[in-house]
């Protein structure tokens, strides 16, 4: 399946994503006609259960997706629709079909059937008909919520990407259903978490193969400037990031299967977010000053990377969660917990009611777990 | 070279089962072993220590039964030696043996050489170093001076090797020197296994700069070798020795040397860190997990019989890089100046690991070779 995926959306997109499209998005339009294509495709339902008329996908099998998504700068929710997919099919909830994104962070609350606050930070927001979000209350309902009855205040990031606040005011949700207690209130967070990550690993192999280009063909004091130490070792340390980026998108998605794998999606977070700035930083070291130029492409790649870093999580939002739970549990559990892959105790603490996440704790030893700063309370 | 040959590779379940075991040995073995101490990891020095693993049958554990291994999967040796390093057990004895000197003997060896080397290394009483750098040979390894000449059936050996960890507790030195003349320098290089018991052997540790001992320099001169010193073929001692590479800059001992520092910072700041504490400690943690699961994808290339150098070297450097990155910012984290005598555990871990750091990015390839190496594989060279 993986390889199919792969290969299929590789020519969708090296078709239909060039540079003028993502140009063309970033001063405001919405690509009706790409976006067509890529629903066409089927990607947007792939993680939904073939009972409610997915593909059934793994996640294991659509990280080369979003890897693709981020190499060629896709200029859609389209990983926010597939996890938006996803969460409702876990949610037992039908899939919708057309423009969807998701709200991972705001004061969205159910009360007496109907949805009041702010969804911030929302991807796409003034172009999707749809959001998924997670909703506090009596306890933390998965909801889908139509934007035509939100009012939009329009934000867009360093690439030019919508990231809207949608506020509702006593809206009745399309469907809702209790989220599965398999699942965190931040399951959104951490799901777009996993997407960024993978999408930064995909961006960092277009900027070294951007910048390993370059310095092939770019001739100073009579040579390729690829052939100064100098300029080999700097690319040499993009290239570890992006393997390090890689690798570690790949473990956090063949970890997650019905519910997210905490401990390797921080883990892909944190290390993809670092990769983002250092991987930048040396493709435009080595582009000079035609990369710094708006004509040159490689501002489409890095002005994501920027922006990609700090959303769902930034390195020191995840990278404090997760020092707080080690820490917590003791440096015994260091290894162990690596070995494992496993957070052992912190998904247990996520999904009870947020009340009881910040209870005294045991012993007088602090808090825990830290408490979560995720979820829609936050 | 590829960053696509950084597959996932769960470890197996049939390899897996066996940390249960290692864990509940060294939980009992190394229970009053010093903090400061599991800090060697390593560089640890017990004899008697690498003769109980043996009787484990965790030296040698992936050679074939027949010369006195296991026949453990990569994965299964895996577990086995991360749980060591995790543990900060000394296994400095036995480690080079374990991780180069037997796979090459087994890979190129005689029936006769195998019989006289193998089931002693496994059963951990037969310790190796590697003989390499030489004092005008460092990164460039392939202007080594050392020279074989054949005398009759015989080899005579003049020259001097330096940094070689282990000389002088050492039983066999794996050598590599200079058999004959040819245009390119790579070429004319063999390799040896010589007997450090003979005579034109001079070995004197060089102290390091906390003062411990655990290199030196060796000194040949007119040292006489059977023929069936020499393993593999005459004159492809370079191609012999580049091989097993990625078997040497792959493993968790290219990241882990500083977890006993993660670890006993761990417990200084306590259970609720601060927010930069906690951010530090959870990116330390979130490179950990990265690391290690790109070793275990070099591990399981190195098992379908690829030889992926190219991502070793970038395990290698990103793993340098880490465990030198801890004690720098661990002297951050917490008002506790390092001490070598006296202080806390953490104090002296701190103070050791700073001390030993600058070593990590030398050691098995500098910094700057890994990543000529990887601009190399990235076409830039």
């Amino acid at each position: 399946m993986r390889d199919l995926f792969d290969s299929s959306v590789e020519r969708l997109f090296s078709d239909l994503v060039t540079a003028d499209a993502v140009l063309a998005c970033e001063g405001g339009e919405w690509p009706t006609e790409l976006w067509t294509a890529v629903e066409a495709s089927g990607f947007t339902l792939a993680l939904v259960p073939e009972s409610l008329g997915g593909a059934g996908a793994a996640w294991a099998d659509v990280c080369g997706v979003l890897r693709l998504a981020g190499r060629f700068n896709l200029p859609l929710p389209l990983p926010e629709a597939m996890l938006a997919n996803w969460l409702l099919g876990a949610s037992g909830l039908a899939a919708v079909s057309g423009t969807l994104s998701v709200a991972a962070r705001g004061t969205l609350r159910l009360e007496n059937g109907r949805v009041t606050g702010a969804a911030v930070d929302v991807p796409w927001g003034r172009h999707v008909r749809h959001v998924v979000a997670v909703a506090a209350g009596a306890a933390p309902a998965v909801v889908l919520l139509p934007t035509e009855a939100a009012t939009v205040v329009r934000t867009v990031n360093t690439a030019a990407e919508p990231r809207d606040t949608l506020k509702f005011e006593a809206v009745v949700p399309l469907a809702s259903a209790a989220l599965p207690t398999a699942l965190s209130a931040d399951v959104l967070k951490l799901g777009g978490a996993m997407m960024r990550a993978a999408q930064i690993a995909g961006a960092l192999e277009t900027v070294l193969a951007m910048a390993t280009t370059y310095a092939g063909e770019r001739v100073q004091f009579g040579k390729p400037i690829g052939s100064f130490q100098a300029i080999q070792h700097q690319i040499a340390v993009l290239a570890e990031h992006a393997a390090a980026s890689v690798m570690s998108a790949e473990a956090a998605f063949a970890e997650s299967d019905d519910r997210l794998a905490r401990l390797p999606v921080m883990a892909a977070k944190i290390c993809a977010s670092e990769a983002a700035g250092i991987g930048a930083g040396v493709a435009h070291a080595v582009h000079g000053a035609i990369g710094f130029t708006h004509e040159h492409a490689l501002h489409l790649t890095t002005r994501r990377l920027w922006s990609w870093r700090s959303e769902f999580g930034s390195l020191t939002d995840w990278s404090q969660q997760l020092g707080r739970a080690l820490c917590g549990a003791g440096s015994q559990a260091l290894w162990p917990t690596v070995t494992a892959g496993v957070l052992a105790g912190y998904e247990e603490k996520m999904t009870t009611p947020t009340l009881t996440l910040f209870a005294a704790p045991q012993g007088g030893a602090g808090l825990p777990w830290g408490g979560p700063s995720g979820g829609l309370s936050a | 070279m590829s960053i696509d040959q950084f597959k996932y590779s769960r470890i197996p379940p049939e390899a897996e089962a066996l940390r249960a075991e290692v864990r509940a040995f060294l939980a009992e073995a190394l229970k009053d072993y010093p903090a400061v101490r599991r800090a060697d990891s390593w560089m640890g020095f017990d004899a008697e220590f690498s003769r109980r693993l043996g009787a484990k049958g965790w030296v040698g554990m992936a050679l074939p039964k027949r010369h006195g291994g296991g026949e453990a999967s990569p994965f299964a040796r895996y577990v086995v030696i991360e749980e060591l390093l995790a543990a900060g057990a000394p296994v400095s004895a036995h480690w080079f043996a374990d991780r180069q000197s037997g796979p090459q003997i087994l890979h190129y060896g005689t029936d006769a050489q195998k019989e006289r080397h193998l089931p002693a290394i496994c059963r951990g009483e037969q310790f190796f170093c590697i003989g390499m750098s030489e004092p005008n040979s460092g990164s460039d390894l392939a202007s080594i001076k050392t020279r074989a000449r054949r005398e009759g059936d015989k080899w005579v050996v003049n020259g001097q090797k330096v940094w070689t960890t282990n000389a002088h507790r050492s039983h066999y030195m794996i050598a590599l020197v200079r058999t004959g003349e040819n245009s390119k320098r790579q070429e004319g290089l063999s390799q040896f296994i010589v007997d450090l018991s003979l005579p034109g052997i001079t070995i004197r540790p060089i102290k390091d700069l906390t003062g411990a001992e655990h290199f030196n320099e060796v000194f040949f001169d007119e040292l006489v070798l059977d023929a069936d010193a020499l393993i593999g073929t005459e004159g492809q001692g370079w191609g012999q020795v580049t091989a097993e590479l990625a078997f040497e800059r792959s493993g968790p001992e290219r990241f882990l040397s500083s977890i006993a520092l993660l670890q006993t910072l761990i417990d200084a700041v306590g259970r609720s860190p601060d927010a930069l504490q906690a951010k530090e400690i959870g990116r330390f943690a979130a490179r950990l997990v990265t690391l290690r699961n790109m070793s275990l994808a070099v591990t399981a290339q190195l098992a379908a019989g690829n030889n992926p150098a190219w991502e070793a070297s970038v395990v290698k450097d990103l793993g340098a890089v880490f465990e030198q990155e801890i004690p720098e910012v661990a002297q951050l984290l917490c008002e506790l100046p390092p001490t070598v005598q006296g202080g806390s555990d953490h104090a002296q871990v701190l103070a050791y690991l700073t001390q030993m750091a600058p070593s990590f990015s030398l050691r098995g390839g500098t910094r700057e070779i890994l990543r000529g190496i990887i601009a190399r594989g990235l076409g830039l060279r």
